[in-house]
């Protein structure tokens, strides 16, 4: 597996010859092809997820994944008459995933080509090589987090939040108020570390540097008596969102630094990434010490930026590539109220 | 036409807030309502709603904290010649 062949974060399948024999609207009766859930199965206990692109009768089609015990697997099933490729994106965009992190499964040459075509990151697969599609390195992720694991679940109640909050009348404000959230920091342990690693690779858009850490580093960090390492997790009234949020400071003596400050992007409106942020403020502004933040622009990231600057930090400029920004530990901000906030 | 650009800002700032009482000077970063999505919303809107560019440096929270430091931030953009 080379760099830009990333691991594969979702596979979307087609239906019809693909996920049952047969053809739905077609056939008197359709069967589930053999072999099919045992690899949905284990690739959702990779934390890879499955969805579908399939050109069919929605409620018909959908009725029949319930009866085959598929539905429970999927996220955000695109069924409809539309172009393949729309599917494939909708689906992408839904889970906010790249286009470059997904797989598309099809018997036909035809559907293949032209998602392929117009979506040439997407890995397009022929339904008759489905079975070894968990053999593929890129569907092998060095590690299985706990929060992998999980992954598809957190997802469908991230789904329940999203329909939620659509729903809801009042402002964004009282949304977020509505939804009971808890958040907790503590310093990264050992059964963390691989979580860690994999929120550095994962997370690009909330990524103040874009520094990845293997897993020996982060544990070298998190005995380092200079560094401090933080996780962060949140849950609300849906369920867990799992472990979302990771900073690093090395502790200098004329200050402190954060080499690392990373959210998931799953969390983006919820305010926690600054809440994370609160917290390295106020333990920098009680050991009396300035606090540093390194900033490392890519075209993805300026979210991070306006992150910093609104959490009070001034920038310093910087040097090759690297911006320094700085927080006089003056005017430390409370945590917000509508989140319980606990520091272990 | 700075009356306007006022309240352009408040009727957006009213899809996030409560503001039936939120004052002109009121800190919305205080009332802590604000998650880093809302933030780049928020220059996003500025950028667009006012046709202006927010520099990294134009990044402060005395341009963004209010509905009137809001408006001088941007009226004040709005008034300055055009670079280049």
């Amino acid at each position: 597996m080379t760099d830009d062949e990333k691991t594969i974060k979702c596979v979307v399948w087609d239906l019809d010859e693909t996920v049952w024999d047969g053809i739905l609207l077609e056939d008197a009766e359709v069967k589930l092809r053999p072999g099919v859930l045992e690899v949905m199965r284990t690739l959702d206990e990779r934390g890879i997820l499955n969805s579908v692109a399939s050109r069919n009768e929605h409620d018909l089609a959908m009725r029949k994944l319930t009866e085959f015990g598929v539905a429970e697997y999927l996220l955000h099933p695109q069924i409809n008459w539309g172009p393949k490729s729309t599917s494939v994106r909708t689906v992408a965009e839904a889970i906010n995933i790249g286009l470059d992190t997904v797989a598309f499964v099809d018997d036909q040459p035809f559907e293949r080509d032209e998602v392929a075509h117009l979506l040439p990151e997407v890995l397009c697969i022929d339904s008759l090589d489905a079975e070894r599609i968990p053999d593929l390195a890129r569907t092998q992720p060095r590690f299985v987090t706990d929060n992998a694991r999980r992954r598809r679940v957190m997802y469908q109640a991230d789904a329940r939040r999203t329909e939620a909050e659509q729903r809801y009348e009042g402002t964004s404000a009282d949304f977020l108020a509505s939804l009971d959230m808890r958040f907790s920091i503590a310093p990264a342990a050992e059964v963390d570390l691989q979580r860690a690693e994999e929120l550095t690779v994962r997370t690009n858009q909330l990524n103040a540097t874009g520094y990845t850490y293997s897993y020996e580093e982060l544990d070298a960090f998190r005995r380092s008596p200079d560094h401090d390492l933080y996780i962060a997790a949140l849950d609300d009234r849906y369920g867990t969102y799992g472990q979302i949020g990771l900073a690093l400071v090395e502790r200098g003596t004329d200050a402190w630094t954060i080499k690392l400050l990373l959210m998931s992007c799953r969390v983006m409106s919820r305010g926690v990434g600054s809440v994370l942020l609160n917290h390295l403020i106020r333990t920098a502004a009680a050991a009396g010490v300035p606090l540093r933040a390194e900033f490392v622009p890519t075209d993805r990231n300026r979210t991070m930026y306006v992150t910093y600057k609104f959490a009070g930090f001034r920038d310093l400029g910087g040097t090759g590539g690297v911006q320094l920004l700085e927080h006089d530990g003056s005017d430390v901000p409370e945590f917000p109220p509508y989140m319980t906030v606990t520091v272990a | 036409m700075s009356t306007d650009v006022r309240d352009r800002i408040a009727d957006y700032l009213a899809k996030f807030f409560p503001v039936t009482d939120l004052q002109d000077t009121d800190d919305i970063f205080k009332r802590g309502f604000v998650s880093s999505l809302f933030a780049m919303q928020l220059v996003a809107f500025v950028e667009q709603e006012f046709g202006v560019t927010v520099e990294n440096e134009d990044l402060e929270l005395d341009n963004f904290r209010s509905i009137a430091s809001l408006e001088r931030f941007v009226t004040g953009k709005l008034a300055a010649p055009v670079a280049r």
